[in-house]
């Protein structure tokens, strides 16, 4: 399967068109193009850019980001981003100090709530962004997550 | 069950409100970290895609990079879904390596 470029959209009819023609669409085709551009940029404007198509997003205070103040161990972060904003289409979480900022983006369809529990790794100690869209603007909330390094996190 | 499956999945229904709770097992590498023995760098290796889909109708589709914790845990939620339905979770990886399981909602 080849790996594209395009913009979300034209990734996502692109890459239905291309499952219906094959006549393989089967779930895990759906996203045939994995967002590459996006996953590999390296500061968080750029990764927003890859993957909602824009890097302007309102501070909102409806997004609550439930993430430990103090994480021992970075490679094993839980968080939990919860929104009480109408019709949430996209949940996007970044890093803001990783390597690559951007960590995942969960689309979420028709009935899907605007909940997401996960666990992530962190670099070190960051803001962790959460972006949800919601009629076609972008809400974003921040929070602070401080990495412990070393052996013994007490 | 001849072959253990990669996805631990649980789905409950509580007043309409249907809640996933997932666990895959993969070991989500980086492609950053180095063999200590060699000092070769271990390829990447990490889930691209998360589908997940109530009734064979998708509710979740996500994207994933290398900055996902080791062995995954996802959990989300869904309006109007009721004990009985199938719920069903599958995940593709950059190898094109793939696993998916159905299960009934509680």
């Amino acid at each position: 399967m080849q790996r594209r470029h395009f913009l979300k959209n034209t990734m996502a009819t692109g890459a239905i068109a291309l499952a219906a023609s094959s006549g393989l669409l089967v779930p895990g085709s759906v996203l045939a193009a994995w967002n590459k551009k996006a996953f590999d940029a390296k500061d968080v404007q750029s990764a927003l850019k890859g993957a909602i198509g824009t890097e302007l997003t309102e501070a909102t205070d409806k997004i609550k980001i439930k993430a430990p103040q103090i994480a021992e161990n970075g490679a094993v972060v839980p968080i939990t981003i919860s929104s009480t904003l109408s019709n949430v289409k996209s949940i996007t979480i970044l890093s803001e100090k990783n390597g690559t900022p951007l960590i995942a983006k969960f689309n979420l369809k028709g009935k899907a709530e605007a909940f997401i529990s996960t666990r992530i790794k962190m670099g070190k100690t960051s803001n962790i962004i959460a972006v949800c869209e919601s009629g076609g603007k972008f809400y974003s909330a921040r929070k602070e997550v401080k990495v412990t390094i070393g052996g013994c996190g007490g | 069950m001849a072959k253990k499956s990669s996805i631990k999945i649980r789905a409950k229904a509580k007043n309409g409100v249907v809640t996933v709770k997932a666990l895959i097992s993969h070991k989500m590498e980086t492609g950053l970290r180095k063999d200590k023995k060699t000092g070769k760098v271990i390829p990447a290796h990490f889930i691209e895609e998360v589908v997940c889909e109530h009734n064979g109708v998708p509710v979740l589709e996500a994207e994933w990079g290398v900055a996902i914790s080791k062995n995954p845990y996802l959990s989300f939620k869904f309006k109007g879904g009721k004990a009985g339905d199938t719920v069903k979770l599958s995940w593709k990886d950059n190898t094109g390596k793939s696993d998916s399981l159905e299960t009934k909602v509680k």
